[in-house]
């Protein structure tokens, strides 16, 4: 009896531990970004549409906003496209787009070509403040509350449930996350 | 042909620093020494399972020219490495730190250690008590078939 009480046992602590494993792993493709609760990097970047005039996102402390990371390489950008336009129409909170290593002429034609969703668009030519956002594939998407902390990332195209889930926290009575 | 060859090969010695994923190397030889091990142990978040030295992703690019830059500006490997996951998280270090999330990935291997040790030493006693409860014949015959010194 004993003799199978134990393997029996060891195989039971087995699925529980791999069952919670999957239980958790819905997400798993995505990684928590460690920005989550922590102040949005400042940025100092031209702007796509004067590009002698730098802009910072300071300018934004007050407001919620979103900054979206995009560039013209980026082929989920272009399938996210018309669904940031309409979260542009939706008129909720400014959308910064930080582009990720591109150059002007490619951004402004793909602006022209496809609408521009954006209140500015920060040129990252480096790609270093793209760095200081952790950002690991283009499109990402993060919300900044009022106090200029990181409140959601997203990684991936913008859908209608994370945008919902976004605005959801403009409501929240207190939103900040601790 | 002799020579063809011999400029081949030559030629292959000199371009191989220019074709390799990363050419960049720093003047002082201690400085470089640091920046290869660190970009050996950064992972490639856009990659399975390739440190940001191995690889010719763009992104992995940009990130070590990150760390030649701390590295550049006096700054120490962990430092580089605090730079790197208050960005993307522990993920990013091939080697997790030890921290309340980590506590059982470290402590795991001791403590299978230590149910191993614990089963192998019950079994062997329990082998050995057989032994001395064994009051078959056969063993003494067996002894007695040893030939007397």
């Amino acid at each position: 009896m004993n003799r199978f009480l134990i393997p029996l046992g060891a195989f039971v602590l087995l699925v529980v531990v791999l069952a919670v494993g999957i239980r958790h792993s819905a997400d798993k493709g995505t990684i928590r970004s460690p920005l989550i609760g922590k102040p949005a990097p400042v940025f100092n970047l031209a702007t796509l549409s004067e590009p002698k005039r730098t802009i910072s996102n300071t300018e934004l402390r007050g407001k919620w906003y979103v900054v979206n990371i995009w560039g013209t390489w980026c082929f989920a950008c272009r399938e996210e496209h018309a669904y940031l336009l309409e979260m542009k129409r939706s008129g909720v909170m400014p959308i910064i787009g930080l582009n990720w290593k591109d150059e002007d002429e490619k951004a402004r034609e793909w602006l022209t070509q496809l609408g521009d969703p954006y209140d500015f668009v920060a040129m990252d030519y480096d790609g270093s403040v793209a760095i200081d956002w952790g950002a690991y594939g283009a499109p990402e998407t993060f919300l900044v509350n009022p106090e200029g902390i990181v409140v959601k990332k997203r990684v991936g195209v913008m859908t209608p449930e994370v945008w919902n889930d976004f605005v959801s926290h403009l409501h929240a009575p207190k939103s900040n996350p601790s | 042909m002799m020579r063809a060859v011999w400029f081949a090969l030559v030629a292959m010695l000199v371009v191989s620093r220019a074709w390799a994923i990363d050419p960049e190397e720093l003047a002082d030889p201690q400085l470089q020494e640091r920046y290869k091990s660190i970009s050996h142990e950064l992972r490639c978040m856009q990659c399975l399972n390739q440190s940001i030295a191995d690889s010719p992703v763009s992104l992995a690019g940009d990130l070590r020219r990150e760390v030649r830059e701390l590295l550049l500006a006096g700054k120490t490997d962990e430092q580089v490495r605090q730079f790197m996951t208050d960005r993307y998280g522990d993920f990013i270090l091939f080697r997790p730190r030890f921290s309340s999330r980590t506590v059982w990935l470290w402590s795991a291997p001791f403590v299978m250690l230590l149910i191993g040790g614990y089963i192998a030493i019950r079994v062997v006693r329990q082998r050995s008590r057989l032994v001395d409860s064994d009051t078959d014949p056969v063993d003494d015959i067996m002894e007695e078939s040893t030939p007397p010194r």
